[in-house]
């Protein structure tokens, strides 16, 4: 699914205005915890957090994902944001809880990827 | 070594939200000198779990990074407290790290195994009130 399709699904919003929201997404992730994410990711392409600090953006970065989504509401501020644009990485915030969200993008076809073990 | 491309740096400890910046850089100019991209990852990724021990553990500490047509090799030291039980500090899931720091999505005790795991040689050395020091490489296939 395209990083829209993935907006649509969780009625998300966009923070990052100039993001190429066409890019074709396969796999993700969700956690709260970044090392997990750094042990354990191998080529995921979202990072479903509710975590909200500069260190998701690293993170992402560090494991070359392309899109970033905030649940539970979460609204990172100008600094996190702005590290994101600086990265071509895509930033959504729904209110989903992480269950939820990752569920419904399961349904919609966005796996879970191939993991360090 | 003559053709080394060296990087230095210098991670601040008072500023956790500025941990990564180095492995950012670094990860930006390997590939600018066309590093393949799963050296560059697994390169990047092991520097920044030792960016974010310096800022966490050791109250910051130096960066030397060189870069040769095989090898993306790493160095990190550090003024901190040390690692009294080298062994028990690789095993995952030990972590000395405060609470504060595991509500930032670290301190799970993965950082060291981390380091080890994404990289081809992987040696450290830690003195007791003096300091760690960190020598890490990643082959370039």
């Amino acid at each position: 699914m395209t990083i829209q399709q993935m907006q649509e699904i969780l009625g998300a919003r966009l923070l990052t205005p100039a993001a190429d929201l066409s890019q074709e997404v396969h796999t993700a992730c969700g956690s709260d915890m970044m090392s997990d994410v750094l042990a354990y990711v191998k080529d995921q392409a979202v990072l479903l957090t509710g975590l909200n600090n500069p260190q998701v953006v690293r993170t992402a970065d560090m494991m070359d994902m392309v899109c970033i989504v905030f649940v539970r509401g979460k609204m990172p501020g100008d600094e996190v944001l702005g590290l994101a644009e600086s990265r071509d990485i895509a930033v959504l915030s729904t209110d989903l809880p992480m269950f939820a969200a990752c569920g419904l993008l399961y349904q919609h076809g966005l796996r879970g990827g191939e993991w360090h073990g | 070594m003559d053709n080394a491309i060296c990087m230095e740096y210098v991670v601040p400890g008072d500023d956790f939200t500025r941990a990564g910046e180095a492995s950012a850089n670094m990860k930006q100019s390997l590939k600018r000198l066309g590093v393949p991209a799963a050296a560059v990852r697994r390169a990047a990724i092991a520097l920044y779990e030792g960016e974010i021990n310096l800022a966490i553990h050791a109250g910051g500490g130096r960066i030397r990074v060189e870069v040769t047509p095989d090898t993306i090799a790493m160095h990190l030291e550090d003024d901190g407290p040390g690692i009294a039980d080298i062994p028990l500090a690789m095993s995952e899931g030990y972590t000395t790290a405060p609470a504060e720091v595991r509500s930032l999505g670290f301190g799970a005790g993965m950082g060291l195994p981390n380091m080890k795991k994404y990289t081809d040689t992987f040696e450290i050395q830690s003195t007791v009130g003096v300091g760690t020091t960190i020598d890490m490489s990643v082959s370039i296939a």
